[in-house]
């Protein structure tokens, strides 16, 4: 080994807290883009492989009621390359030793085979076989929910007729990898299933002998979806249809394809915050070293070394302290990877998981942090590189101190000795300074994003659930139905209050921008579902006119005033004009809302009901939802506040172990910025603090001039953190904003506090890790050295 | 002057340095002509801010004329690129630096060899150590061992290459007279024994005795070359 580089790997050893403290925020910045980016990569694979393995199809389209011979003339649309016509059904569902209320999907499969489009995947057991009329393949996260496995059983209510399901398989399909409600905000195994069974069976169970409701397809390599999509859509119009939807608009697809940009956005983000403040570290670092080797750097060349030699030299320290970084960050981002993927296969339910870790992924990896490493350092480097020898033969010329701010204005009487030397160094390298409280702002901006989630989603919760929708139950009925429906749910014992829904799929139009929804109707006076403005006051159902979600208003650009074309797609299919109202605060889903007797008036059939909102009296829940569970038009019943503890319940446990990892890796940038300025102002100050200790000062002194300073910066950076932490946060709720759900820009007072405290306590600890050294100060020796 | 037979060095001719600095310039050479012979040690001569580290300086390529020329062997330094100053000091020169300038992270062979490694005919690192007297402290590192011994392992480092020019400026500076002796005598001896051309400077005049020839300087000038009948022993000069 050349004496060159024993040189560097002695000096880099005897400088291993701070290497370690900057390998480690480079290891932040390694690992996260190696997780994002490789989970980001074997999502879309095994999303890809799924969905090319089992057939998931291009488009998607639901309708009334259609005869089967329609399906030639959907065949013969150009493009189309594979029709398949099922029957799918909403139910309720009866679950053995479970008393919440559950519902379910029927989806019909070809008799005794598997689908030809959105195939499944079989878990357990085999497909319903042809002639058997209880037998069900249940999806997989239902069965799981329920422990349930091939032989067991539990009945749907279909058309008011109790049927009993016997599951003789768990299967998953690409259709539901998110199997989430429509309508819902969060997905509820145990309480939603989705479940196949032989289309003659299913269609005698709903009358569709010879028909069908629903369609899929699968288009040719050359096909124009839209195009596809608007013939289909004039083809199904006379027979009920909903407008087909796109495969980038599949329920599924869709949470599936927001959670990957979730996923680009954070390879971006994480890593471009860790990787600039360990960039600065390092030059931090360097600088001063090259500062403290200017004499070495002079012999090296008074000896013949070239510029390029001794600037390699320099180079390869950056490289040894990235290289730490990356080996930490590459073995944490594949092991994160791996539990990121396994959680995202077990979340989406996947069949299985094309799980590498692609070179290119590491290459990227590799290549980032070497150009942040090398660039944070260049012109430190550059000064290694230009030094001409005979000047760094001089020591560096003392630092030039002119007086600061606070003497400039004649304040210093009131400031000891001791803080006005803190002050001055401050001033005397602004740029340091300024880069370390960003620094250090930064770790306390990545709290505030770790810690933002779980009181957002309290907020939302207490907001949706608490001011918003108030009901105890839910329910939807097979089909419209007559008001005189709400009387009589008003007369079951135990339930306190009823009110009628009424809830119409529409496409709403405004100029070019166009958006598929319903519209919901409500009674005016209702209390049970209130809509609310910006600042959380509970609108007034106007008589006339629609209140659309802030989302939807952004959509479709338009305000309160403008008129809608509306075009409905069930009852009367007319289009219609209507004039938007105002606008309403929501966090899921896009609605429209409107006065219940306005929009039976527009959609015509009189004054029918779709649903219903259910008050409780006290202990009544389970005897009332058996009761529904039985009633023959009830098409599904749904106990929100149930679904919502079971959520939390589940997600505390993520957001609390995302605010850790958060935590851990902000913890580790604030503890290496303020340990890296602390060592060096340890190195640049040991004589004068030497110096002072001589001539009678107290360690306890000397400490207060060395970490008052790092104290002084990080107090300065938490306002700064709390600032950058809220813009984070603002990108990121506008980054996961879509039309799924929002989530609410609401920063708890915790949420600072928790993060200043982090800063602080990182800034301690590294404190009193330096601080320790302060009592091994060796004043003779200091005195000694020449500078 | 020394026999007609020796043969120059080092030719300098009308050499100027000035540096500038803002909108002062500060004159540190004017107008020096001197020749180092092969094989001589001359002692360079004058009080604080004369000039003689600039000088020394440029012989050895570290830092450029403002005016004048400089040939050394057949390299014209005056002319040379940055490269080829490099070149030429890892081919030709050696260096001793008042405060020994040692790398404090290796051991007193490595701050050898970090010089051996880009020559292209050095001695051992122990080999030039023994040279110096410290076949015995190979692997100690510079914070173990006195400022005489540093300096001679820094005197080790400069010879071990077989530079064709030692260039010394205050080897003996920061030493007491007794640890000074030992160096100067290291120095005797590397320059009687191989050969080395020379040049140490110092302000302390009773070392000129030791020399070949002595050049004082004042106000970045060379004020007079003196030659030394015969030279001095290291332990017998005065201080
Ligand atoms: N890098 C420099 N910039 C400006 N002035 C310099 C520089 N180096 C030397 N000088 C000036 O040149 C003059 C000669 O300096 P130097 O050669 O170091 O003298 P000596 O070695 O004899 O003490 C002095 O006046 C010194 O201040
Ligand atoms: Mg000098």
């Amino acid at each position: 080994m050349s004496a060159l580089s024993r040189k560097l790997l002695r000096e880099t050893w005897r400088m291993r807290g701070q290497a370690l403290a900057i390998g480690v925020v480079i290891a932040g910045g390694v690992s996260t883009l190696i997780m994002a980016l490789a989970s980001l990569d074997s999502l879309t694979l095994t999303r890809d492989a799924f969905y090319r393995d089992y057939r998931f199809a291009a488009v998607f389209a639901s309708l009334k009621r259609a005869p089967e011979p329609l399906r030639e003339s959907v065949e013969r649309i150009p493009g189309v390359q594979r029709v398949e016509t099922r029957v799918v059904a909403g139910v309720n569902l009866d679950i053995p030793d479970f008393e919440d209320p559950a519902t379910g999907v029927l989806v019909s499969l070809p008799d005794g085979r598997n689908a030809e489009l959105n195939r499944l995947f079989l878990r357990e057991g085999r497909l319903p076989e042809p002639g058997r009329d209880q037998e069900v393949v249940a999806s997989q996260s239902f069965a799981d929910a329920h422990g349930f496995h091939p032989g067991d059983g539990l009945a749907a209510i279909i058309h008011g007729r109790r049927q009993r399901l016997e599951i003789v398989g768990v299967a998953l399909s690409p259709e539901y990898i998110y199997q989430i409600k429509p309508g819902d905000i969060f997905p509820d195994y145990a309480r939603h299933g989705i479940f196949w069974m032989n289309r003659t069976q299913l269609a005698n169970a709903y009358d569709m002998d010879g028909a069908f409701n629903d369609l899929v397809l699968s288009l040719t390599r050359d096909a124009r979806t839209q195009d596809v999509i608007e013939r289909l859509d004039l083809l199904l119009e006379p027979y009920g249809g909903l407008g087909a939807l796109a495969r980038e608009d599949q329920l599924s697809d869709r949470y599936l394809s927001a959670e990957l940009e979730q996923l680009q956005g954070m390879a971006k983000l994480l890593p471009g915050i860790f990787l600039g403040v360990a960039a600065f570290l390092l030059n931090v670092v360097l600088t001063r070293l090259i500062g403290t080797q200017r004499d070495q750097i002079a012999i090296l060349k008074a000896f013949g070394y070239t510029n390029l030699q001794v600037g390699w030299h320099y180079v390869q320290w950056v490289l040894l302290i990235v290289l730490l970084g990356l080996l930490l960050g590459t073995a944490a981002g594949i092991w994160l990877a791996q539990q990121m993927a396994e959680l995202y296969r077990d979340f989406f339910h996947f069949p299985y998981l094309e799980f590498r870790i692609a070179s290119r992924v590491v290459g990227i990896a590799v290549l980032v942090t070497l150009a942040a490493g090398l660039l944070g350092t260049l012109t430190a480097l550059w000064r290694a590189v230009r030094l001409p020898p005979a000047e760094a033969m001089r020591p560096e010329p003392p630092a030039l101190y002119r007086p600061i701010l606070i003497e400039r204005l004649g304040l210093e009487r009131f400031f000891s000795q001791p803080v006005r030397m803190i002050l001055r160094n401050l001033e005397r390298q602004p740029l340091r300074a300024g880069l370390s409280i960003l620094g250090i702002a930064m770790g306390c901006g990545i709290l505030m994003v770790g810690r933002f989630q779980e009181g957002a989603l309290d907020y939302l919760i207490q907001v949706q659930y608490g001011l918003a929708q108030r009901d105890d139950l839910s329910l939807t009925f097979v089909e419209p139905t007559s008001r005189r429906a709400v009387q009589e749910l008003a007369a079951l014992p135990g339930v306190d209050w009823v009110e009628p829904t009424r809830s119409i799929a529409v496409r709403l139009r405004h100029a070019h921008a166009s958006y598929r929804t319903a519209i919901q109707g409500l009674p005016p006076d209702g209390r049970l579902r209130r809509v609310l403005d910006d600042r959380l006051r509970v609108l007034e159902i106007p008589p006339e006119g629609l209140l659309i979600s802030e989302y939807l208003a952004e959509i479709l650009r338009v305000r309160p005033g403008d008129r809608l074309e509306v075009d409905f797609l069930e009852g009367c299919r007319d289009r219609r004009e209507i004039a938007v109202v105002g606008v309403v605060s929501e966090w899921t889903g896009v609605s429209a809302y409107m006065d219940l007797e306005a929009l039976d008036r527009l959609a015509g059939e009189g004054e029918a009901i779709s649903g219903a909102l259910i008050d409780l009296a006290p202990g009544a829940r389970e005897a009332v939802v058996a009761r529904l569970k039985e009633a023959p038009r009830v098409a599904g019943v749904t106990d929100r506040l149930r679904a919502i503890q079971s959520f939390t319940d589940s997600m505390v446990e993520i957001v609390l172990s995302f605010a850790f990892v958060a935590s851990l890796l902000a913890g580790s940038i604030a503890f290496g910025v303020v340990y890296n300025n602390a060592r060096i102002a340890l190195t640049e100050r040991a004589r004068d603090l030497a110096t002072l200790r001589v001539l009678g000062f107290g360690l306890g002194e000397i400490a207060f001039i060395l970490l008052g300073e790092i104290l002084v910066l990080t107090l300065l950076a938490i306002p700064v953190g709390f600032a950058i932490g809220t813009l984070l946060i603002v990108a990121i709720v506008e980054g996961v904003s879509s039309d799924l759900y929002r989530f609410p820009l609401v920063i708890e007072p915790s949420v600072y506090a928790f993060s200043a405290l982090v800063i602080l306590v990182s800034t301690a600890l590294s404190g009193v890790m330096v601080a320790r050294r302060l009592t091994r100060l060796d004043l003779v020796a200091v005195l000694k050295t020449r500078e | 002057m020394p026999s007609e037979s020796a043969s120059s060095v080092f030719v300098v001719r009308g050499l100027a340095k000035t540096y500038v600095m803002g909108e002062v310039s500060v004159p540190a050479l004017q107008d020096v002509d001197l020749d180092l012979y092969s094989g001589e040690l001359v002692v360079l001569l004058g009080p604080s801010g004369s000039g003689k580290s600039t000088l020394l300086n440029i012989l050895g390529g570290l830092d450029r004329a403002s005016a004048g020329e400089v040939v050394c062997d057949g390299w014209n330094l005056t002319r040379a690129g940055d490269r080829e100053l490099t070149a030429f000091r890892r081919e030709v020169v050696g260096f001793v630096f008042q405060f020994y300038n040692l790398i404090p992270s290796l051991t007193a062979r490595e701050n050898v060899a970090i010089v051996t490694e880009i020559a292209a005919d050095p001695m051992a690192p122990h080999e030039a150590l023994d040279l110096v007297g410290l076949g015995g402290r190979l692997d100690h590192f510079p914070a173990q061992l006195s400022g005489g011994e540093q300096q001679r392992v820094a005197i080790a480092r400069a010879i071990a290459k077989r530079p064709r020019v030692l260039l010394c400026d205050e080897p003996t500076g920061a030493l007491d007279s007794s640890t000074g002796v030992i160096v100067l005598q290291v120095l005797e001896r590397i320059n009687r024994e191989l050969g080395t051309t020379t040049a140490v400077i110092t302000h302390n005049a009773g070392i000129a005795a030791m020399a070949d020839r002595v050049v004082q300087m004042s106000d970045g000038r060379i004020q007079s070359i003196r030659e030394n009948g015969s030279r001095l022993a290291p332990s017998e000069l005065s201080w």
